[in-house]
């Protein structure tokens, strides 16, 4: 019985993913239509243009490989699995001993690898273009994304996302400036890996700046569709991962009584919904920078990861 | 061992540290001038608290010093010189900020590697802070070198002191008489960096101190 009941709270984490990542990018489009004076499309228009791209006939130029038929389901897997293993409302879940954070980064990098050859496949030279620009992205938010998880692995003693958010929301680890500088570092990266403004315009199709969009720009169809529903799936993954690793407050740790999994459910979505909103307002307020400015700006994240790491060393007692 | 005390100091001493960065990085002059300001005011009120846990009252005339004469006088000072020079608009190119930071960063390790080996000889509260004040110092000399603007030059020196006052707030039993008169010598070498500054535009039409190189008359290359 007892293992019934864990085998449904992870499922029932794996469809809470799947089922609100297409509102909350609804909810970022319309915050970010009103902050710019718009009515904006409904919040619920992203499932809406999922069963619309799910329906449609699928359009495959004639040099594409299996590589570019098969990327689309992979980087949903990939995602799908990396956002369920996350904690969202409760730790300690039937799988959590699989979600470790250097395994999170390498699931991210796999999809992103499979996304770089899709764009390639074709042989466009807008694909070309965008994978080279994601892989330069990569090469530079990996390091600082390493850098992020060493310092809350060193802090919590682990890289198990359970048991990282629950020492954290036991309070015992106190006011620490390097898990302020991580998470500086890691919405600086969020904001990168999610091809949002200043680094990349989700909702462009100017040539000059996309990166993710000149990817995906052969795709139609339900392959669209996977890939649409993966770039929505990795923003709640990078949500639930900051909150999961940074404000893990009102998770369901011990106690996994029914009250505590609805309170830790409830606070999970707030704080989901408080980051949709706060997304937009940061994106409308800065302007998209020059792709020669990316490795400033990852540069940046990368310099606030490894001062984390050495102010840890500096207060570690010997 | 963790308490508030040692948890509120290293919060106050690594965010001088970060601005120490963020002055590294920032090419805008007003706005390298506005963190300055925040870094002295960070300072301060480091300063402050090392005064309340280390129950020692005269630390608190260093804070007020440090925020009245680093937070207020010497940013509004230089904000007028930059406008008076007309180059608060302008915008400095960093000579390659990447590398500049990596830099940064060896120098922070290098800090910390010095300190360490001190071991528990001494309270990891001083040991911390002097560990971040010698970054900070250090940091300060860097900005120094990589800036070709005579004001942000003096924005390096100014930040490099923030970091001697850290040191200083840290070690117990300062006398207050050094404390004036660290004070009193930076506000006469702000007052000679502003003649010197004026100088310069006078002279070469530039605050750029590149433009003083050929007039160094000690490159070979230039006979």
């Amino acid at each position: 019985m007892a293992v019934i009941l864990d085998f449904a709270a992870q499922a029932a984490q794996m469809f809470l993913v799947l089922a609100i990542a297409p509102l909350v990018l609804g909810i970022t489009r319309k915050v970010k239509a009103r902050a710019l004076r718009r009515v904006g499309a409904p919040i619920w228009q992203p499932y809406s243009d999922l069963w619309k791209l799910l329906h449609k006939e699928a359009v495959i130029a004639h040099n594409a490989s299996w590589i570019y038929r098969a990327a689309p389901y992979l980087i949903f897997a990939v995602t799908w699995v990396g956002a369920a293993l996350v904690p969202t409302y409760a730790s300690n879940l039937m799988f959590s001993w699989s979600a470790d954070l250097i395994a999170l980064v390498a699931l991210l990098a796999t999809g992103r690898f499979a996304l770089a050859l899709a764009g390639m496949d074709v042989g466009t030279s807008f694909g070309g273009i965008g994978s080279s620009r994601e892989m330069m992205i990569a090469s530079l938010a990996e390091p600082a994304m390493l850098l992020v998880v060493f310092t809350v692995a060193l802090i919590a003693g682990t890289t198990l996302l359970s048991a990282i958010a629950e020492a954290f929301a036991s309070g015992q680890h106190g006011l620490r400036v390097s898990l302020a500088l991580a998470l500086g570092a890691f919405i600086l990266l969020a904001i990168a890996e999610n091809a949002r403004i200043p680094i990349d315009n989700p909702s462009t199709h100017l040539e000059l700046t996309m990166v993710h969009e000149a990817m995906v720009l052969e795709y139609s169809g339900r392959h669209l569709a996977m890939i649409e529903a993966a770039a929505a799936l990795k923003l709640v993954l990078y949500f639930s991962l900051l909150s999961c690793l940074f404000f893990p407050f009102g998770m369901a740790t011990a106690d996994k009584s029914l009250a505590a999994l609805g309170l830790g459910l409830l606070a999970y979505l707030g704080k989901i919904g408080v980051l949709a909103v706060l997304l937009p307002i940061g994106e409308t307020a800065v302007a998209k920078m020059r792709v020669f400015r990316y490795p400033i700006f990852l540069g940046g994240a990368f310099a606030a990861g490894a001062l984390a790491v050495f102010l840890l060393f500096v207060s570690r007692s010997f | 061992m963790r308490t508030l005390a040692f948890d509120v100091a290293h919060l106050l001493a690594g965010g001088m540290l970060v601005l120490s960065f963020v002055l590294l990085y920032q090419d805008r002059i007003s706005a390298t001038l506005n963190i300055f300001a925040l870094q002295a005011i960070v300072l301060s009120m480091s300063v402050a608290w090392q005064a309340l846990i280390q129950d020692a009252p005269h630390l608190l005339a260093t804070a007020a010093i440090a925020l009245v004469v680093k937070g207020i006088v010497i940013p509004t000072a230089l904000h007028r010189i930059v406008r008076r020079l007309g180059i608060h608009r302008e915008i400095e190119v960093v000579v390659g900020a990447g590398p500049t930071m990596l830099m940064g960063l060896g120098l922070v390790a290098l800090s910390i590697l010095l300190v360490l080996p001190v071991g528990d000889k001494i309270s990891i509260l001083a040991r911390e802070d002097l560990a971040f004040a010698l970054a900070v110092i250090l940091l300060g000399l860097l900005m120094m070198i990589t800036r070709h603007n005579a004001v942000t030059q003096i924005v390096g020196f100014m930040s490099l002191e923030n970091g001697l006052i850290l040191a200083a707030s840290g070690a117990k039993g300062m006398p207050l008489v050094v404390e004036f008169t660290v004070a009193f010598s930076i506000l006469i070498a702000f007052i000679v960096f502003g003649v010197f500054v004026f100088r310069i535009r006078e002279r070469f039409d530039t605050v750029d101190v590149g433009a003083l190189d050929r007039f160094r008359g000690e490159r070979r290359d230039q006979p």
